[in-house]
């Protein structure tokens, strides 16, 4: 079961690559935060990202302009019909 | 603050969504949403309902529980019976009837059974308890394989000696494969999962697409995004062309999540999977690699295969492959029931049968 | 107290139990009736009408966010007496303890009990405790008994009455019980500003039926959405009134945490528990002099029509329908089991 809300990222700790004491990110989304793996995420992100989430891992990064021409798109495309 | 998530559930968006596909829609079409969180976020908003008469949505393999076999199922259930073992493992699996009981009913019975919400509390579980060994049941697309194994290098960097995975993972480019080979499926499109694409990207699909000549749209799980998937397919079919397009650019990259793809690699590799309704495929499974052997339950606990025999008269089989409906399955809401489930699909919150169940058809 | 835990002597009837009772509960739930300690309470009442309801407790975690298993057992069972359109005017109390259990967090029940009876307006008039030994019980158990007598005697409350074209109305927020419950004992570690809306509902229902005066006879039900939700106890009077009825999920209000902590975790709010919160149908007349009085109340604030009742469909069974935010129609079913959450 996928989870569709990207998080935004309030704060990263701990660093790339370490397994020990993996790398997480507090995220918030509905006024609700909590901490995510960044074990596995494509871009490594940093504070005012966003999160794609899954299983409490992040999976992939996008910045709030990714995200906002991507809701751009979708709302050109509505007009364009 | 920007919300991105309340602009994809707009109702305006989606209105002039659905305009466009009452527009492009011109004769009957059947497409295939593939992913269990597709199927959910269909039924949950009403999108059926909203389609033109005609337009056909049906639902794919992409419930992760519900194209298990019956064989692993049993297994599972057996390895729950274990004093010395903690079963950890997803909330959606707690319910599925093996073909004696369902991890429930061996819960109530005093077997230990951990509901997790992500691969890694398995860790904790295993420095809480010692003397246990704790299995995670690794049941899942591309989309959970990596959390897995970033558990498990977790696991071995911090010498964690207690854990082990019960591993059940599918992958779905072979299972679409094997599903278009089949002639009478009848499918003129279809909505590829949205997650798992953000792992294994937009190409395994284009291969597909163009040897069977299939539509294939990438879509999210808002209600705008699998309308505009739906909208983006028949414009395809309207133009004669058969891409792969990318409608859910925010989570996918074309060539997909690269960290997660190697991480998979290091840990994993491919063989042969038994799907429920599908049979045997190969290469549509993963297992670990010999170098982490020591993760593997079914080597530690020297367990073999269980040969499947799904239930009678079950039809989740067919229901997996779109060649029936829960409606035409003698048992639907008779003998199978959320609460006494006979097959997975009436289980799994993303199952086809339990949203039938649950929301209807209107 | 010296002792700092329950045990078995506790409820062994002798000078121990005396001695708990008088300093945890009658120091703090005292009245005329409960202190005389007899075997029964004698209750003046004039009414020949009266409601009575039971109902237990066993809620885990025993304190949670926004009240605690205390709280609860009273506002449950006045609220129970509430929905029937009756005023508390007696209550048992009931206590299965566990050996083992902290004296303190024992203390903490007895005073927001005591909280709870002042706010709802009533008393407990006989009590009971009994210890039983660890692992028989877990921590702390409740049953809570309570007599009503009518705010209105010829109010005749039920889902039968529930007819076409009546509308459905909810006192405010829904899911925020559930939501808090489950995500507290799920040690999901998620950082929420959400809590129980645990509270008493007597006097919402009071103001109600005393300013609809005469009109009276146009409220039909009143009832609390706890176990099974929203859903459900729309479910049971559609099947009672053998009525369809359809809601408006955009008027259904559900707040934004709540909303989130159900997408996250693959829930519905429509199937989560409620302590604070009634769902009214009545006339269409008056709907807006019924909302405008719930409104006008502390716990009604929030108050929203999220629906109607729609035709007698006689020999067929009755559904509900959701309208969704996107103009989507499903069916809204019965709770079937225990919620689950999902995998993610």
């Amino acid at each position: 079961m996928c989870l569709a809300i990207p998080m935004k990222v309030l704060e990263v700790k701990g660093e790339e690559g370490d397994f020990l004491n993996p790398p997480l990110a507090v995220v918030e989304a509905s006024g609700l935060k909590k901490e995510v793996r960044l074990d596995i995420v494509d871009r490594f992100p940093s504070e005012g990202d966003f999160l794609i989430v899954h299983a409490g891992f992040a999976i992939h990064t996008l910045s709030e302009a990714e995200a906002k021409e991507s809701l751009k798109a979708l709302e050109e495309m509505a007009k364009g019909v | 603050m920007f919300e991105i998530d309340s602009g994809f559930k707009d109702k305006e968006l989606s209105r002039a969504l659905l305009r466009g596909i009452e527009k492009e829609f011109k004769s009957p079409v059947r497409f295939m949403e593939v992913c269990g969180t597709h199927t959910m976020s269909i039924f949950r908003y009403g999108i059926r309902g909203l389609l033109p008469e005609g337009l056909f949505l049906v639902s794919g393999p992409g419930c992760p529980v519900c194209v298990t076999s019956q064989g692993d199922i049993d297994l599972i259930i057996e390895l729950s019976k274990e004093p010395e073992i903690i079963i950890s493992t997803f909330g959606d699996l707690l319910r599925v009837p093996g073909s004696r009981g369902s991890l429930m009913d061996e819960r109530a019975r005093g077997s230990q059974v951990n509901v997790v919400y992500s691969p890694s509390e398995s860790l904790e579980i295993c420095k809480k308890t010692p003397e246990k060994e704790v299995v995670f049941i690794a049941i899942g697309f591309e989309t959970t394989v990596p959390t897995v194994a970033a558990t498990i290098l977790e696991a071995r960097a911090k010498g964690i000696k207690n854990f082990s995975i019960l591993c059940l993972h599918k992958t779905m480019p072979e299972a679409l494969r094997t599903l278009l080979e089949d002639e009478e499926l009848g499918v003129n499109g279809l909505l590829a999962p949205g997650h798992v694409s953000a792992i294994i990207g937009a190409r395994p699909y284009r291969m597909l697409s163009r040897e069977f000549n299939m539509p294939i749209v990438i879509a999210g799980f808002e209600p705008a995004d699998i309308l505009q998937g739906i909208l983006l397919l028949l414009r395809q079919l309207n133009d004669g062309r058969a891409d792969v397009q990318n409608g859910y650019k925010r989570a996918v990259p074309e060539e997909g999540n690269l960290r997660a793809l190697s991480l998979i690699k290091e840990v994993f590799e491919p063989c042969e999977s038994t799907w429920r309704g599908l049979g045997k495929i190969e290469g549509s499974g993963l297992r670990l690699k010999e170098e982490y052997g020591e993760f593997d339950a079914m080597k530690r606990f020297g367990l073999s295969p269980n040969p499947s025999r799904e239930p009678k008269a079950c039809l989740c089989g067919e229901i997996i492959k779109a060649k029936a409906t829960p409606l035409e399955c003698p048992l639907f809401k008779r003998a199978c029931t959320p609460l006494s489930p006979v097959g997975p699909c009436m289980v799994s919150s993303e199952g086809t049968c339990s949203a039938f169940y649950k929301y209807g058809l209107l | 107290m010296k002792d700092k835990t329950i045990h078995i002597d506790h409820g062994s009837g002798g000078l121990a139990t005396k001695k708990l009772i008088e300093e945890v509960f009658l120091k703090r739930l005292s009245n005329k009736r409960l202190e005389r300690l007899e075997d029964s309470a004698i209750l003046d009442i004039s009414s020949n009408q009266l409601a009575f309801t039971t109902d237990s407790f066993v809620v885990d975690p025993i304190f949670f966010t926004g009240g605690d298993i205390g709280s609860l057992s009273i506002h449950g069972t006045v609220n129970d007496l509430a929905m029937q359109g009756a005023r508390p005017v007696a209550l048992s109390l009931g206590l299965i303890l566990e050996e083992g259990l902290l004296i303190d967090e024992l203390e903490r029940v007895a005073e927001s009990i005591k909280d709870a009876l002042l706010e709802a307006k009533v008393e407990v008039v006989t009590a009971d405790t009994k210890v039983v030994q660890r692992g028989k019980a877990d921590r702390i158990f409740i049953n809570t008994s309570g007599v009503g007598i009518p705010y209105e005697p010829r109010l005749f409350l039920s889902s039968e009455r529930v007819e076409e074209g009546d509308v459905i109305i909810v006192s405010g927020s829904i899911g925020d019980h559930g939501a808090t419950i489950l995500l507290e004992r799920s040690g999901f570690k998620m950082d929420v500003s959400i809590g129980s809306d645990s509270c008493p509902l007597n006097g919402l229902v009071e103001t109600v039926i005393k300013g609809v005066g005469e009109d009276f006879n146009k409220l039909k039900v009143f009832r609390d959405p706890t176990r099974g939700g929203l859903a459900t106890v729309l479910n049971e009077i559609a099947q009672a009134s053998n009525c369809n009825m359809i809601l408006y999920e955009d008027d259904i209000p559900v707040k934004e945490e709540v909303r989130g902590v159900c997408e996250i975790l693959g829930l519905d709010p429509l199937y989560l528990a409620n302590e604070g919160k009634m769902v009214l149908i009545c006339k269409e007349s008056i709907k807006e002099k019924v909302l405008g009085l719930m409104k006008s109340h502390l716990y009604g604030r929030d108050s929203r029509i999220i629906g109607k009742v729609e035709r007698n469909v006689k020999d067929e069974s009755p559904i509900v329908t959701l309208k969704t935010t996107i103009g989507g129609e499903r069916i809204v079913s019965i709770l079937s089991g225990q919620p689950l959450p999902r995998i993610c």
